[in-house]
């Protein structure tokens, strides 16, 4: 989130798609109902009617798939606005805050749904690096602005033409949604662009898992740039989080393309630190200052980053890292490029025999990842396999699932039972960027231990092993690793992962002081300041009062939040060039002239605004970004600079609507057991989604007797329409099944779900939960046999969300 | 001080964290349940499910429309179960939620007769009429321990609200206001005035008895049922079973104003 739960309450237009908030965020409830209760309006665009679009005052149900299409109506909407009435939209922040006026090369050219050439790859389409060098600024790192946004080479221009496409009439026709619904959307939500007023936008899984997850997101982007919706209160763009700490899991790198703090992981190629940071476009080298711009500086605040990576390698290998050998820059993995260690890319090289073991933390591939039956059969391949978890899962038990011969298999599974939260102590990291410390409750169950002493055990003896091994590959990284936890805390952690002062031995204050010359440490920049010598562990503080002098329910002395407790990010977008709040209700923050200081929340930078400011020292609000304003349009993508409809990669349409080019032509592809249906065996849309009474694969869940009370059974969810025509009553057992599998379920038949005209052609759609497998108190069968092996074109991030179905009622 | 809950069903998102709340403060047993073509579940209150949500699904103006009502005891004012009880197990704490004496109930059904929302169920395999006690069951009294009854604590929206009777009874209306002016004409705050007033009041945003199943004019049980209760008594041979005496002094001594407070 670039806000925070509470947040919420300040919205005057909450705008949830992609995600079923009411039902797998119910305590944002607590905020929106707020918000509604100020006379704010919700809007909720789901392909199913759900308990979300119960509370909604409009809800427009779209094909599962579209959103591009949707969002990019909606932008053209807003422009087609801007034009007519500019009074009602914020101009200023348009023109000053965001890449709106900044001209763009004059050989850009979009054509049939492609900016670009394509050259195939293993398994995806990529731009060549020469037409990605089209999609840049004219000018280079000294882009020029008009603000009269009328250069036909402008960003704003571009994006004109771009969306002049996406008018309502084409809309409805690919989205399904009615007209005058889609109408009534725009209509509400382009209110949120006249100064003072606020729209949010809440997006889950739905939004991104697809390929062209990005794009959607990045639509909104646009949507609410365009509305001066981000750096607000009761504004921004929130990812509703699918877990408790799966906000921190990211932040600490869980995922295969980042270290700790968003750092880069280093490729094959990377000669040196330098070398590393200018490809990772976190270096001086990548500021661009725009021109003609009301400010004059781009803090391009990455350019800090070789601080933040030495410092990181500095609390990783100790005294060993030193300005000789790049503080062991070079004992990193560095990653081959093309390789994908996604979730998808992993089950692919197990698969096809490239990976022969596999630790698996927390996660439950067999039913949680896509095309579950071929994960199932690629783990087979493995030579060992570790679970760890709270449960017996159904990855665990994949040898003895139903229908297989354990005998068959010869994968040697361990098990390490870990603890729950309650048994542990540590901080969670929620969707609006707080970290909350806990403690432990009851001692652990059995054998189970927290994973922090799993982990640190398991290196420790890992170590001994690379000891004992001089030909060890890779052993002096092993080697220097500073890892002297004879008794883990997660306390000591926390210090570690804020950083110390080495030559003092004291805490960091904050990231703002680490050094790249290896004097300091810090095991993630963005968590300095989570843990100082004058505050103690600021994540465990639990001050109840809103110390915000308007009281916009910051709550900044609870809990600590990244970076440096700023509860709103991009917040100096939140006021004018003077530093005057745009909405004096809901001021984030606002400049005090007379003691010449911000006030309110943690500034983005504690600089003067720019019209206060000196020259030279006017710096633009977007300090993460080089160029300093907000990328309405982002160069930075696989697939263009702009989003562009494209239809999943199972879809019932023969053609994209838009153009020659069916699917995004950059989309993660995958090979392992992964067939593709085609709409003339599989006419159905399906798509997957979680219920209030049930969490993922079920694994904690499914062991609740209450709650399987409430959602006993695997159910498949479709219109009245559908359900005549396949001679389905409510309550029939039915078989769904996918070009990959079938799964089993209890048909419920509803008028939340109606069949939508796309194109002409009459769509129905189908909606399956995917919290059952085979582990557990109750079973059921797993949505996921049906998913497709394909991913995200930036994230491979799963297409669970749109693919191909049939059904059939059991007798 | 008469203390009351207000469900406002506008503010519902049926996550049922209060179904699952209820069954653990009062330490139930989930029920064997089947998915029968809807998230409801289960089917019916029970002596094991004081409380649950129902889901209706309904058109209004054309207009599809999902809506969750809460299912459980009202705590009537004048409460049928606790007048037609035989043996005055059934009485009203200080604060005016009906409470079941487990010590006194004998199991006879009377009270799952009269009930004009059939709330009350028997416990069959302990012989006892159950239903939510507005969680002032003995040992497990959340009101004398300052705390509001499980399902309030736990809802995340706001939807339900404990508090003074009176006041609740002015924030029902107000919302009931608010919903008129706002396109729901047969807004109405249910329990206001309904068997003298109820402990547990819905706002509404349409028709009681048209949209939510719910009895326009509930009416309190009579002495008739009391009579056909014996009658069956008589039956089943257990008159001579029951010292009755005594139950009829202690009916006597609760009609005289004496009733104590559950759990104490």
């Amino acid at each position: 989130m670039t806000n925070h739960w509470i947040d919420l309450r300040n919205s005057d237009c909450v705008f949830i798609i992609g995600s079923n908030a009411a039902e797998n965020h119910p305590i944002s409830f607590k905020w929106i109902t707020q918000a509604k209760e100020r006379g704010a309006k919700l809007i909720s665009v789901d392909p199913r009617f759900t308990r979300t679009s119960s509370k909604a005052d409009i809800y427009a149900p779209m094909r599962s798939g579209t959103d591009i299409a949707f969002i990019g109506g909606m932008i053209n909407y807003v422009i087609n606005d801007i034009e007519q009435n500019p009074a009602n939209y914020n101009m200023e922040y348009i023109t000053q805050y965001t890449n709106a006026a900044l001209i763009i090369k004059s050989d850009f050219e979009f054509n049939n749904g492609l900016f670009g050439e394509i050259e195939q790859k293993e398994f995806n389409g990529a731009y060549t690096a020469a037409s990605k060098s089209t999609w840049g600024y004219a000018g280079g790192n000294a882009p020029t602005a008009d603000l009269t946004l009328k250069d036909p080479n402008c960003v704003f221009q571009l994006m004109k033409k771009h969306y002049s496409r996406y008018d309502a009439e084409t809309v409805s026709k690919i989205t399904g949604t009615p007209k005058e619904d889609f109408l009534r959307v725009c209509q509400a939500y382009a209110e949120t662009g006249k100064k003072g007023k606020a729209g949010t936008i809440c997006y889950a899984m739905g939004a991104t898992q697809h390929t062209y997850g990005v794009q959607n997101i990045r639509g909104y982007a646009i949507l609410q740039l365009l509305l001066a919706n981000m750096g607000v209160a009761g504004g921004g763009i929130n990812a509703l989080r699918g877990t408790s700490n799966v906000q921190g899991s990211t932040d600490m790198c869980l995922l295969e393309h980042i270290l700790p703090g968003y750092l880069n992981v280093p490729v094959e190629g990377d000669a040196d630190l330098d070398s590393y940071l200018r490809r990772s476009a976190k270096h001086p080298a990548s500021t661009v200052t725009p021109v003609g711009l009301a400010g004059d500086t781009s803090a391009n605040w990455w350019q800090n980053a070789r601080k933040y990576i030495v410092s990181l390698l500095k609390a990783w290998y100790g005294d060993a890292a030193t300005a000789e050998n790049e503080f062991g820059f070079h004992w990193l993995p560095k990653k081959k490029p093309g390789v994908n260690n996604t979730h998808i890319g992993l089950i692919e090289a197990i698969g096809t025999g490239i990976i022969k073991g596999l630790w698996v933390w927390g996660q439950n591939p067999a039913a949680g990842g896509p095309n579950a039956n071929g994960a199932r059969e690629a783990l087979a391949k493995l030579d060992w396999m570790v679970s760890v978890d709270i449960w017996e899962n159904e990855t665990a038990i994949f040898w003895k699932r139903p229908g297989v011969d354990p005998a068959s298999i010869k994968t040697e599974v361990f098990m390490l039972p870990a603890c729950c939260s309650y048994e542990k102590e540590g901080s969670i990291s929620n969707s609006g960027r707080w970290a909350q410390w806990r403690y432990k409750a009851v001692e652990p169950a059995g054998e189970a231990m927290p994973d922090l002493e799993i982990i640190a055990d398991l290196m420790a003896r890992i170590k001994k092993l690379y000891e004992a091994d001089a030909s060890a590959p890779g052993r002096e990284g092993i080697l220097n690793l500073t890892w002297d936890y004879e008794h883990v805390t997660a306390d000591q952690i926390a210090r570690e992962v804020n950083g110390y002062d080495l030559a003092t031995g004291k805490l960091m204050a904050s990231f703002a002081a680490l050094k790249d010359d290896g004097t300091t440490s810090s095991g993630n920049w963005l968590y300095c300041n989570q843990y100082t010598e004058e505050a103690g562990n600021k994540c465990a503080a639990r001050n109840p009062v809103d110390s915000h002098p308007q009281k916009i329910g910051l709550y900044s002395g609870w809990s600590w939040c990244w970076p440096v407790n700023r509860r709103i990010i991009y917040n100096r977008a939140s006021v004018d060039l003077n530093g005057n709040p745009y909405d004096v209700q809901h001021p984030v923050v606002s400049w005090d002239s007379q003691g010449a200081k911000w006030v309110g929340d943690v500034p983005d930078g504690g600089w003067a605004p720019i019209n206060v400011a000196d020259a030279g020292a006017k710096v633009l609000p977007f300090i993460m970004k080089g160029e300093g304003v907000a990328r309405i349009w982002g160069p930075g993508l696989a697939e263009g600079p702009l989003p562009e409809v494209y239809e999943p990669w199972e879809s019932p349409l023969a053609n994209n609507i838009m153009s020659g080019q069916k699917n995004n032509p950059c989309a993660f592809i995958g090979k392992w057991m992964n067939e593709q249906g085609t709409p003339d065996k599989y006419p159905y849309v399906c798509t997957t989604y979680r219920c209030t009474e049930h969490w993922q694969t079920g694994i904690m869940t499914r062991n609740l007797p209450w709650l399987n009370e409430l959602m006993p059974d695997m159910y498949a969810e479709m219109d009245e329409e559908l359900a005549e025509q396949k001679g389905i009553n409510n309550g029939d057992k039915v078989v769904v099944s996918s070009a990959r599998g079938e799964v089993n379920a209890v048909a419920v038949v509803t008028k939340r779900f109606k069949p939508l005209t796309v194109n002409g052609q009459t769509i129905h759609q189908i909606g399956l939960p995917w919290h059952w497998g085979y582990a557990g108190m109750k079973t059921g069968d797993s949505a996921n046999r049906l998913t497709p092996h394909v991913g995200d074109a930036n994230t491979t991030i799963p297409e669970y969300k749109t693919f191909l179905c049939s059904v059939r009622r059991v007798d | 001080m008469s203390k009351a809950i207000l469900f406002d069903l506008t503010k519902c998102t049926a996550c049922r964290g209060c179904q699952v709340a209820c069954k653990q403060w009062n330490e139930h047993k989930a029920e064997e349940t089947s998915n029968q073509g809807s998230f409801e579940n289960p089917k019916e209150l029970s002596a094991e499910t004081w409380l649950k949500m129902r889901f209706i699904e309904t058109e209004r103006n054309g207009k599809f429309d999902w809506l969750f009502l809460r299912r459980a005891c009202l705590h009537c004012e004048e409460a049928s179960c606790a007048v037609v009880c035989p043996v005055g197990a059934i009485f009203k704490t200080e604060d005016g939620f009906v409470h079941i004496d487990q010590e006194w109930c004998i199991g006879c059904g009377t009270c799952t007769q009269a009930c004009p929302f059939h709330v009350p169920h028997i416990d069959h395999h302990a012989g006892l009429a159950m239903k939510c006690s507005a969680c002032t069951s003995v040992g497990y009294n959340r009101l004398d321990a300052g705390l509001k009854p499980a399902c309030v604590s736990t809802c995340p929206t706001g939807a339900l609200t404990f508090g003074d009777r009176d006041e609740l009874v002015s924030a029902g209306r107000a919302q009931v206001d608010k919903l008129k002016a706002n396109g729901h004409p047969n807004a109405y705050l249910y329990g206001e005035n309904e068997l003298g007033g109820l402990h547990v009041m819905y706002v509404l945003d349409d028709s009681p008895s048209a949209v939510y199943g719910l009895p326009d004019d509930p009416k309190v049980a009579t002495a008739d049922v009391v009579g056909k209760w014996l009658s069956g008594l008589v039956t089943a041979g257990v008159l001579t079973a029951l010292p009755f005496w005594l139950v009829f002094k202690r009916k006597q001594e609760l009609a005289g104003g004496s009733g104590k407070k559950g759990g104490a």
